[in-house]
């Protein structure tokens, strides 16, 4: 006979629990796995019916992402001379040829720039607010902070013609300051918030060692609270990145030429010689992976972000 | 090493006022205690000390010098927090080292400082474990390692033993006490726990709404309490107190409990109304020709003592009589109180009324 245990769930409980877990991967890894093998798939493999899992896996898609590709004639081809390089080979084989680079790099160091760039401006004014608000007596602090949560309570979207009207008489539309500025403004609720609760649990105690021990009140902001703060710092810049990469809808409105970031772009890249599928899903694909990295290389604090203030030390 | 002054200090919080107009000095190298309920203004009153509040007004001289106004970091003091607060980013050593880090010394001479605080304190063998798995104990001792090694001119304790487990309390606060008679220093120390503050202090303050009720040796504050307050505070059980009306000239020495006559230090002030007789648990004794009588109505055991409480016509009283003595529910028994130990309070103001006994001790600060 096993003991009885209040606290440790039965041999069952735990396999029902694990099968719910398993479930719950499967339904949320699933479509991530299907767009990255069909990034790995031909054009007619992508569309095939029924759907193929099992392929030759190429890597066109990827080539089709970089390249924008003409269609010659047999004249034109022979002229052109052989196919120098794999990639060239790779397009040929359908009868056309690489006219040049595509956009999509241009697109994604944008998304690099103005994501990575609104996190890092988030972070910042998020941390210098969200300490004022911890530790000063601010006069009417809290409807302050009811306002600056209250910026957040509306879809952003909402607001769009009004910001576009703005952007463009500011100069800032299709720029990437503006698109920084932009993500910045939507992000910062959010960021002084979740900043003001990790730098509520620090106690102030620290602080004032600090302060005894002969360091002026920015030093030991600096080296004391900082350090403290390093894992709500984090996962908040988690939350503010993959907000900023993914926005698609102000993307759409705000930019065309000179800052699009890869959201808007990826659809328009079905298109030239029928619908690109294995291109879409090369883009999307290597679109994830910036954030994926980002994110597991802070999963420890996201994780912590996530369940904060839930168990008291 | 300094003699520390507070003059008329007070805080307030906007509408709060925490500590009114407090004034006491601490003599170099004394041991002394900030006592109070909490919310009395104890850990405010050191906090302006330190420099981690300003005070709203008067003045603090550390070491003669007026500091009211000063940063913390410019006083040259060492706090000690009840949460310890040591960086939890950093080691054992590092914490010790930091507030030297801090005035620029040289690395050589900050090793040598640690491992001599580190000997004194029994802990080289920590040193470089990071602070998070440390023992309560440990904690305490490298929080007071951070503090010493600077060589401050005082050590300021906030509660440092509240978060420490009872037994281990009793252990650390010997050898606090030693640390402090073998360095000598200004301590200026908070506590709530009116023991601890009679055990370890040469002084001790009581505080209570932000109003120094009494300021002196721990002895004399328990034999010669300046308030009520204080009567009740110190002590346990605390003083019994028998509420009267009646009528005391300057020079007199006897009250009038109903039929009972009750001799008391002979008094150098007068009063008429609404008075109290303040008496000690032990200072009252069973005798059987006594005109004041009480009801007994509980007894506790403890061991050498027991603690017997009374129904009498002036009110509940408490006392502590030896074990052996055999006492019985219900019964009626005939009450003596030593008179060289009593005090007569003003029930109105709580004020106790000066005689030839206390005279000497009462201090205000």
């Amino acid at each position: 006979m096993s003991s009885y245990s209040v606290t440790e769930p039965s041999r069952r409980q735990k396999w029902f629990a694990g099968i719910l877990v398993v479930l719950y991967a499967l339904i949320t890894i699933l479509p991530l796995v299907w767009i990255i093998a069909t990034s790995f798939k031909t054009p007619s493999d992508a569309i095939a019916y029924p759907p193929k899992t099992f392929f030759t896996p190429t890597v066109e898609g990827y080539v089709n992402v970089f390249t924008t590709r003409t269609r010659l004639t047999e004249e034109q081809l022979q002229a052109v001379g052989e196919p120098q390089t794999w990639y060239d080979r790779l397009v040929r084989k359908d009868g056309l040829v690489i006219s040049g680079p595509s956009r999509f790099a241009e697109r994604f160091t944008n998304s690099v720039i103005i994501g990575f760039g609104s996190t890092v401006l988030c972070i910042v004014l998020g941390t210098a607010a969200a300490y004022a608000f911890s530790r000063f007596k601010v006069p009417l602090k809290d409807d302050l902070m009811f306002f600056i949560l209250s910026t957040r309570m509306m879809p952003p979207i909402a607001v769009a013609i009004p910001i576009f009207l703005m952007f463009r008489s500011l100069g800032l539309s299709d720029t990437h300051a503006g698109m920084i500025l932009l993500y910045t403004a939507v992000n910062l609720s959010l960021s002084v918030w979740l900043l003001k609760g990790f730098i509520d649990e620090i106690p102030i105690e620290y602080e004032e060692a600090a302060l005894i021990d002969g360091y002026t009140r920015f030093q030991a902001f600096y080296k004391v609270v900082l350090p403290q703060a390093a894992t709500g710092i984090a996962s908040t810049a988690i939350f503010c990145l993959i907000f900023a990469w993914n926005e698609y809808a102000f993307a759409v409105l705000l930019t065309s030429g000179n800052a699009q970031t890869a959201p808007p772009f990826i659809p328009t890249i079905i298109g030239v010689s029928g619908q690109d599928w294995p291109a879409v899903a090369a883009g999307a694909t290597l679109f994830l992976v910036p954030v994926m990295v980002f994110t597991i290389l802070l999963r420890k604090h996201l994780l912590r972000g996530i369940t904060f203030g839930a168990v008291r030390k | 090493m300094a003699q520390i002054r507070i003059q008329n200090v007070r805080k307030e919080f906007g509408a709060f006022t925490a500590v009114r107009s407090s004034s006491f000095t601490i003599e170099d190298g004394e041991f002394f205690m900030l006592l109070g309920p909490s919310g009395c203004g104890k850990t405010t009153t050191l906090r302006m000390m330190a420099g981690l509040e300003l005070p709203t007004s008067g003045e603090i001289f550390i070491d003669g010098e007026e500091v009211g106004m000063k940063p913390a970091s410019k006083r040259d003091i060492a706090f000690v927090f009840q949460m310890f607060a040591l960086y939890p980013h950093m080691n054992v050593r590092k914490n010790i080292s930091y507030p030297l880090v801090s005035q620029g010394m040289k690395r050589e001479e900050v090793k040598t400082r640690v491992h001599e605080v580190a000997r004194i304190l029994k802990i080289e063998n920590i040193l470089d474990r990071p602070v998070g798995g440390l023992s309560g104990g440990d904690r305490q001792r490298v929080a007071l390692g951070r503090a010493i090694v600077r060589r401050p001119k005082a050590f300021f304790m906030d509660e440092p033993l509240g978060a420490l487990d009872a037994e281990f309390r009793e252990h650390m606060a010997e050898e606090l006490r030693a640390l402090h008679d073998r360095m000598g220093a200004t301590t200026v120390y908070v506590t709530h726990d009116q023991l601890e503050a009679m055990q370890m202090g040469d002084k001790i303050v009581v505080m209570n709404h932000g109003v120094v009720e009494q300021f002196g040796k721990p002895q004399q504050i328990y034999d010669w309490p300046a308030t009520k307050f204080v009567a009740q505070f110190i002590g346990s059980p605390p003083m019994n107190f028998l509420e009267f009306e009646g009528m005391i000239g300057i020079g007199g020495t006897s009250i009038d409990l109903g039929e009972a006559k009750i001799e008391v230090p002979g008094l150098r002030e007068g009063r008429a109304g609404k008075l109290t007789l303040g008496v000690r648990p032990e200072h009252v004794r069973f005798v059987n020709d006594s005109a004041y009588r009480g009801r007994v109505s509980a007894v506790e055991y403890l061991g050498t003592t027991q603690i017997v409480t009374l129904r009498s016509s002036y009110g509940d009283l408490k006392a502590r009589v030896p074990s052996d003595q055999v006492v019985r529910e219900d019964e009626l028994v005939g009450l003596q109180f030593d008179p060289r130990t009593l005090s007569v309070f003003d029930a109105e103001t709580g004020k106790v009324l000066r005689s030839d006994a206390n005279d000497g001790v009462l201090g205000h600060g």
